[in-house]
Formats: structure tokens, C-alpha cells, sequence
């Protein structure tokens, strides 16, 4: 086994990109703040005037809270594509509602006595906001400003997903690589953004009223500086964009053998594999890290590069299962191996094709698929025991899960529990080893390279081999883990890195050599 | 200098003030009384527009105020509301230096204003740079009047004032208000409930109720020639002490003996004091004794409280 690395060093080692993905992530939250301030202040003294008004501004910056962030990070997509714009956008619509709120509550709070000797002296409506109102209402203000701040911060974690940088890079790679480092790395920046930024806020709130001009009038120069980090980290030019995952970035048979075994320089930006394939597809990336049998690939008409040097593994489905549970129902490992060597690569993409594309359920498609196999049986309705089914957060893996339980409900008296939508492979893994689920469809890839995690040399003299991968990690589950690797389903689910078929065939780019040489040249 | 012509203001359904008139000379000050929701507050705020009426019209010195813009309006008109409307982001001079500021006065000019108006009412120089929140509630009202003096209005519109203090700093207060030789030049509107404080400082008072003017006179007049019940039930609670308020010793002069030859101490009192300040410092000295008072022919009388107070309730009903 290697030496884990301990968190010190991770951060050492990676020092370089933590520095970039904070200022990233400081850029981003500055920069949405400050367009939320420029709008957001002005529309709740407006509203602090037309009351009329008020109901339906705070109602509807309300109704945009309310949106799950993620939601809003994908609705953005389609409007303004990926990377920063869709980020700030999403960000900016978070911190308006308590920017307005509190620019009108602060406004609306002000003495009326006060507001009204402003006006009895002969202060234009202008002079007595600017004056009078403005100031005495900055704290509430500066205290939703606070708020907004601290959201953003977090929020901003997820702009990694759209391929806008930010903290949120090592926090979603370290959960899709089972690297805690990693996470932590990403985590424990952004809560300390999040509390410095907090308490430097509420000491300018508490400043007292003379000071608070100044601090007033300083503050949107202090946003514009921290706005402007978005821009420092500029990564080298290249000819084409990347997009990759979070865990392709961090992994060696991913991004770093890349680098280390083709030499390839790409300028890259992490995206989440959900709108990865879109973004390839609308020219907003150039080349992606996807998966073999992925639907988009047929969908989005990518094509895949060949792996010349071969650095991606083997990546063979198979259901694995806790021991415990075969041992108490033994008829579940014949009934599971019904569907070994039957779905080959381009059956799976075909079936993958259907869910991402044509958006059917991956209930119906399971089931015309067992039953155009002829494997399909009503349910039995038994009430033996249960079996508890997990999935990661992907439709093959759903489509595999539901055809697992109609096997299982037909085959057996058991009942099947389901358990979908388990993020990653760490999250999925350690529901299993907790026994929280029984049994899910891993990959040998992942297996070796994710979880079991063996020294360099070992992986170099499996790693070719399809089959010696398949016993190692056979092996070393039932011994490490008491999980056993049932027959595999016959697809190689492995990494590949994808570029839009025309562009392809424009550049002549067939291989990840051939890539890595137009990168190369000037 | 002020009129108001059947003013009126309705609210919704809700006639505020409905239908008043009234006229005020320059240097007057009128006092519009009545308890709260008559429409005496409503009607001082459209003197300086911060409340439009609903009909008539209101002139100063001949000239409607809807022909100038409210602000160059209100800034030539003093306001003066309870004390917690000072500006409290503003030291005790920015404070004051509000309306001169507006009127881009140049600096000096308002230093030296400043600096005038903190000796008038007493204040000391070193509250300049403190902000309201570290004065007393009295100190804070003084403030509140330097600022509406502050340019040197002629009318002087006051809500209230002395409202949210406590009696006692109240009864100082009101009582140094009159005695300030900026106000003798004044024309000024105020509204309060307290009848004493109407007593003391206006010249005219308006007994305001629903909206509309029950009666308007003098103090005397309203006080001794009630027109309705309402008026006199008004002023039923304190009638004694308002009335030895209003009456002077040379009222009654006539009804006083000479009691020549009965000693008394060589001090002479004005006959032109009320007969509450003369038995009031009978009161205060435990005196029994007679003293002298004098009128404006330089005749001089020995009185005590015994023959004054009967004195009065001689006259009563007759100033």
C-alpha cells in the first residue's frame, strides 16, 4: 500500500492550485456580489419609495432563493452557456434577495420623526435619502450585504460543476476520488472565506456612523480589487478547450496520465459530467473526458479518440454484493448473473442512448430490454427478505439497478429495496460497507484505481489486461472487504476522451496522439 | 402673515380638518389645541406642505404657498418636532448647520450662527461635537429649536415640542421658550394638548375638535367666555390655575385696599405679574406677611394672599 499522504502535504504539493481556486473563488463571490449591490441597493430604494412596489420585487427575488442552487447553476446553462457567466449570473440572483430586503427594511425603518424633520427643513427627496436615510439605514444594508457574502461563498463551491473554478473543484474531485485530503483542501478554504469575510463585515457594521461613510464609500474599491482575482489566474493558451470532471482531473488514469504518458497540454476547465456533453456539443468545449458507453455520445454526435498509448483501464461492470447477504440467500448470485456477458458496448450506449436522449424512464427501458431478451417475469410479490439495491447518480447506473430488481422480484421471493442516486463511488461504497445497501453495479477500473488504491508498479502490470484487473480486485474484496464481484455484464464503461465528430474529422484527429500533436503545433 | 382659508383634509372617508379658517399676525403665536386626532397636527403640516389639503388655501404675506416648491418653502419656515427627530449620524453642529447648509450658507457664516444660538439657549459650546445620543432629553430639544432657528425663519412651525419630556425639565423649558428674545420677533404655530403650555405661550389659542375650530380667542376669552359646554368642560380640570395665570394684579387693582401704614419689606413687585406668580411667592417663602406692589403710575398698594385671592373671586367673570 502507498503512504497516504497526510493534508499538510497535499496542500503543499498542491499550493499553486489551491492559490488560483481561492482567488477563483474570491473573484467569483466579489464579482456577483457587486453586480447584486449595483442592482439590488437601487431596486430596494426604489421599492422603499413605491411600496406598491415592494410585494412583487421581494416576491419574486424570494421565489429565486427558493431555487435549489444546483437547479439554478442548470438553468443558466442553456442562457449563457458554461464557465464564469452562468456562475455570476446564478450567484447574483442568490445574494439579491437579502441586498433588497435589507435595503428596504433599513430604508423603511428609519424614525419617521427623523425622515420627516429631514423633509419639514427642506431636504429634496434626493438630499433626505443621500442625507439622511442612506446613512442611518447602512447597517441593516451592510447586514445583508453580510449575508449575501457568506451564501455566495458557499454557492460559489458549486460553481465547479459549470466549469467556473472555485474551491468547489477539490471538493467535488475529492468526493469522486475518495480523497478526503482533497476535500478538505477545497472545504476548509471556502469555510474560512466564509467566516473571515463574515466577521470582517460585521466590524465594519458595528463601525460607528462617521466611520461607516468611509467605510461606505471604501467598499465598493475593496469589491472591484477582489473581483478583479477572477481574472489573475489566467492558464496558458491553447488551440482547444477542455472540459473535464472533477475526478478525471485528479486521477492518473485520468488528466495526470494525460500529461505524464502523451505529454498533452490543454488548457482545461472542470465541468460536471451532467452538461459536459452539451457543452461539447454547442462548441463551448472542445474536447471532454466521457465515458465509453455513454447515450450523449450518440446523442451530441461525439466521437471517441483513441487511446494510442493506452492509459485508460479497463473499466468492466459488474455487480458486486456483501457476502453476508449471499450467504443468507443464495438464489440472488444466479439470479444476478442472468444478465453477465449479455449487454456489450454498444447495446449499453444504445440503452443509454434512451435515457439521456429520447427521456425515457429507466424502468421502461429495463424492462424492454428483459423482456426482448426474454428474461422478464411478472413479480412474484414474495416476502422472504430484502435486498437493498444502490446506484450512483448516473442512468446507466439507474437502468442497471432496475433491471437487477425486476430480476430479483421475478426470480425470487425477496422484495428489493432501491436506493438511487448515491453520488459517487465513495458515497455508494461506503453505503456499503456501512450496510446501508447490499449490493450495486461497480466497474473494475474504479475498483482498482478508486478504492483499492495499490502501489503504481502493481497497477502497471495489471493494467492492460482486462482480465487480470478482474480477478485482482476480485480477490482483494473478498479479502479486504468481504464483497464479492459477480460475473461481469460484458460492457468496458472506461474513460475516453470525446471531441465533436466534425471537428475531428476537420482536424484529422483520430487518436490522443494525433490531439496531442496539433496541440503542439505552433 | 398667515392665512388659511376653509382648509380642509380628508382622509379616505375621514375628514381630518374639515373646512378651518384662522389668521395669524406677524410676531403672533397661536396655539392649536385640542386632544389627539382633532386635526391639529394635520393642519400645522400644511403650513409647510408635507401635507397637501384637500380644499382651500393657506397664504404668507399675501402670497399662496403652492406658488414656491416645497422645499424652498419649508426651508424658510422653522419645524421643530418632539426631540427624538434630531439627526443622529450628525454632531450637535451638523445638526444645527442643516438648513444653513441647504441655503449654502458659507462657513463662517454658520460657525458664527452656530456658535449664537448655542449662547441664546444656553448651551454650552463643548456639545458641538457630541452626537445627540449623549445629551439629556432637554439638552437634545434646545438643540432641536437651535436647528430650526438656524436660518433665521420669521415663522416657526412647533409639533409638539416639549412632548416627550419629562414635567419638570418641560415646565423649564417652556418657561425660558418665552423669555428668549429670538422667539419675540417670531411667528409661530404650535400644536400641543397641554392647556397649561397653550396658556403660556399663545397669544391666541385655536380649541380644535373632529376637525373643525370649536373656538378661537385669546386665552381670557376662551378661558371666561366659553361659547359651548364642550369648551368649558376643556378647561374645567386646571380652570384655577390657568385662570390666575391669565389675571393680572392691575386687573384687580380697583378691587384693592391701600393698607397704608401696615409695614412691609421695601421690595416692590410689577402690579403687571400674574396673580399666580405673586401668590405663588407668597407660597414658596411661607409668607403671611403683606407686601408692596406697584402699578404703572408708580401707585403702590400692600396686599396679602388672603385679600388678593378674594379680590379675585370678585372679578371673576368680568375680564
Amino acid at each position: 500500500m502507498q503512504q497516504s499522504q497526510s493534508l499538510q502535504d497535499f496542500i503543499s504539493e498542491q499550493s499553486g492550485k489551491l492559490l488560483e481556486q481561492t482567488l477563483t473563488h474570491i473573484g467569483l463571490t466579489f464579482i456577483s456580489l457587486l453586480i447584486a449591490v449595483a442592482i439590488g441597493l437601487p431596486l430596494g430604494i426604489l421599492i422603499s419609495r413605491k411600496q406598491k412596489l415592494s410585494g412583487l420585487v421581494l416576491g419574486i427575488a424570494g421565489v429565486l432563493q427558493t431555487i435549489p442552487s444546483i437547479a439554478l447553476l442548470g438553468f443558466m446553462i442553456p442562457l449563457l452557456g458554461i464557465g464564469a457567466k452562468p456562475a455570476i449570473a446564478a450567484l447574483f440572483l442568490y445574494s439579491l434577495l437579502p441586498i433588497i430586503r435589507n435595503t428596504y427594511a433599513g430604508i423603511t425603518g428609519v424614525d419617521n420623526a427623523i425622515s420627516e424633520s429631514a423633509k419639514g427643513m427642506g431636504m429634496s427627496s434626493m438630499q433626505s435619502l443621500f442625507k439622511v436615510e442612506l446613512p442611518l439605514a447602512m447597517p441593516v444594508i451592510f447586514a445583508g450585504i453580510r449575508t449575501a457574502t457568506v451564501i455566495n461563498v458557499g454557492v460559489a463551491t458549486l460553481a465547479a460543476y459549470i466549469a467556473a473554478g472555485g474551491l468547489g473543484e477539490f471538493i467535488f474531485g475529492g468526493i469522486a476520488l475518495n480523497n478526503t485530503n482533497m476535500i478538505l483542501a477545497g472545504a476548509i478554504p471556502a469555510a474560512m472565506l466564509a467566516i473571515l469575510f463574515d466577521y470582517i463585515l460585521s466590524r465594519v457594521q458595528k463601525l460607528n456612523i462617521k466611520k461607516l461613510r468611509i467605510a461606505f464609500i471604501s467598499f465598493p474599491v475593496v469589491i472591484l480589487v477582489f473581483s478583479s482575482f477572477y481574472l489573475l489566474p489566467v492558464a496558458y493558451e491553447s488551440k482547444l478547450l477542455a472540459g473535464f470532471t472533477p475526478e478525471f482531473m485528479g486521477r492518473t488514469d485520468g488528466y495526470l496520465g494525460l500529461k505524464k504518458q502523451y505529454g498533452l497540454r490543454i488548457r482545461t476547465v472542470v465541468i460536471s459530467d451532467a452538461v459536459m456533453y452539451k457543452a461539447a456539443h454547442e462548441k463551448k468545449l472542445d474536447v471532454i473526458s466521457g465515458y465509453s458507453t455513454d447515450g450523449r455520445l450518440k446523442a451530441y454526435d461525439l466521437r471517441i479518440l483513441m487511446d494510442d498509448k493506452i492509459i485508460f483501464p479497463p473499466y468492466y461492470a459488474a455487480p458486486i454484493i456483501r457476502e453476508e447477504v449471499l450467504e443468507k440467500f443464495p438464489e440472488v448470485e444466479t439470479v444476478l448473473n442472468m444478465l453477465a456477458g449479455r449487454i456489450n458496448d454498444s447495446i449499453m450506449t444504445e440503452l443509454n442512448y434512451r435515457a439521456d436522449y429520447l427521456k425515457q424512464t429507466p424502468g421502461k427501458i429495463a424492462k424492454d430490454f428483459l423482456m426482448a431478451q426474454g428474461l422478464w417475469e411478472e413479480p412474484r410479490n414474495g416476502n422472504k427478505g430484502v435486498v437493498r439495491i444502490g446506484s450512483k447518480i448516473f442512468g446507466e447506473q439507474y437502468i442497471l439497478s432496475n433491471m437487477y430488481s425486476m430480476l430479483l422480484r421475478g426470480y425470487t421471493d425477496l422484495d428489493v429495496v432501491t436506493k438511487t442516486g448515491l453520488g459517487g463511488t465513495k458515497i455508494c461504497f461506503d453505503a456499503m460497507t456501512n450496510n446501508q445497501i447490499d449490493l450495486y453495479p461497480e466497474y473494475t477500473g474504479t475498483g482498482l484505481l478508486v478504492l483499492l488504491q495499490p502501489t503504481q508498479e502493481k497497477i502497471n502490470s495489471i493494467i492492460n489486461n482486462k482480465d487480470s484487473v478482474y480477478s485482482y480486485v476480485s480477490n482483494n474484496f473478498r479479502t479486504k472487504y468481504h464483497i464479492k464481484w459477480l460475473k461481469p455484464i460484458g460492457f468496458n464503461n472506461a474513460y475516453a476522451l470525446m471531441m465533436r465528430k466534425r471537428q475531428a474529422e476537420e482536424l484529422h484527429i483520430n487518436t490522443i496522439s494525433e490531439l496531442k500533436n496539433y496541440l503542439d503545433k505552433k | 402673515m398667515i392665512t388659511a382659508e376653509h382648509l380642509s383634509k380628508h382622509f379616505g372617508q375621514v375628514k381630518a380638518v374639515n373646512d378651518i379658517s384662522f389668521h395669524l399676525k406677524e410676531g403672533e403665536n397661536l396655539v392649536l389645541l385640542g386632544t389627539s386626532g382633532c386635526g391639529k397636527t394635520t393642519t400645522l403640516k400644511m403650513i409647510n406642505r408635507l401635507i397637501e389639503p384637500t380644499a382651500g388655501s393657506i397664504t404668507i404675506n399675501g402670497t399662496d404657498i403652492k406658488r414656491q416648491s416645497p422645499e424652498t418653502l419649508r426651508r424658510s419656515i422653522g419645524y421643530v418636532l418632539q426631540h427624538n427627530s434630531l439627526f443622529p449620524h450628525y454632531t450637535v453642529a451638523e445638526n444645527i448647520a442643516v438648513v444653513p447648509g441647504l441655503l449654502k450658507w458659507n462657513k463662517n457664516k454658520i460657525k458664527d450662527r452656530t456658535e449664537e444660538l448655542l449662547a441664546k439657549l444656553h448651551l454650552s459650546d463643548a456639545l458641538l461635537t457630541k452626537y445627540p445620543h449623549e445629551l439629556s432629553g432637554g439638552q437634545q430639544q434646545r438643540v432641536n429649536i437651535a436647528r430650526a432657528l438656524a436660518a433665521d425663519p420669521p415663522i416657526l412651525l412647533m409639533d409638539e415640542p416639549f412632548g416627550a419630556l419629562d414635567t419638570i425639565t418641560r415646565n423649564n423649558i417652556s418657561k425660558e421658550f418665552s423669555g428668549i428674545e429670538e422667539f419675540m420677533h417670531k411667528t409661530i404655530v404650535m400644536v400641543t394638548h397641554d392647556v397649561q403650555e397653550a396658556f403660556q405661550i399663545g397669544d391666541r389659542i385655536c380649541l380644535m375638535s373632529h376637525g373643525r375650530v370649536v373656538q378661537a380667542g385669546t386665552p381670557a376669552e376662551l378661558l371666561f367666555h366659553p361659547v359651548s359646554d364642550f369648551v368649558r368642560d376643556f378647561f374645567a380640570a386646571s380652570y384655577l390655575r390657568l385662570a390666575l395665570g391669565i389675571v393680572k394684579v392691575n386687573d384687580i387693582w380697583d378691587k384693592l385696599g391701600d393698607n397704608k401704614g401696615i409695614d412691609a419689606p421695601s421690595v416692590y413687585l410689577s402690579a403687571n405679574e400674574s396673580l399666580w406668580s405673586v401668590l405663588d411667592g407668597f407660597i414658596k417663602n411661607s409668607r403671611d406677611e403683606f407686601i408692596s406692589v406697584q402699578n404703572k403710575e408708580g401707585k403702590t398698594k400692600r396686599v396679602n394672599k388672603v385679600e388678593l385671592f378674594s379680590a379675585f373671586s370678585n372679578i371673576r367673570g368680568l375680564v
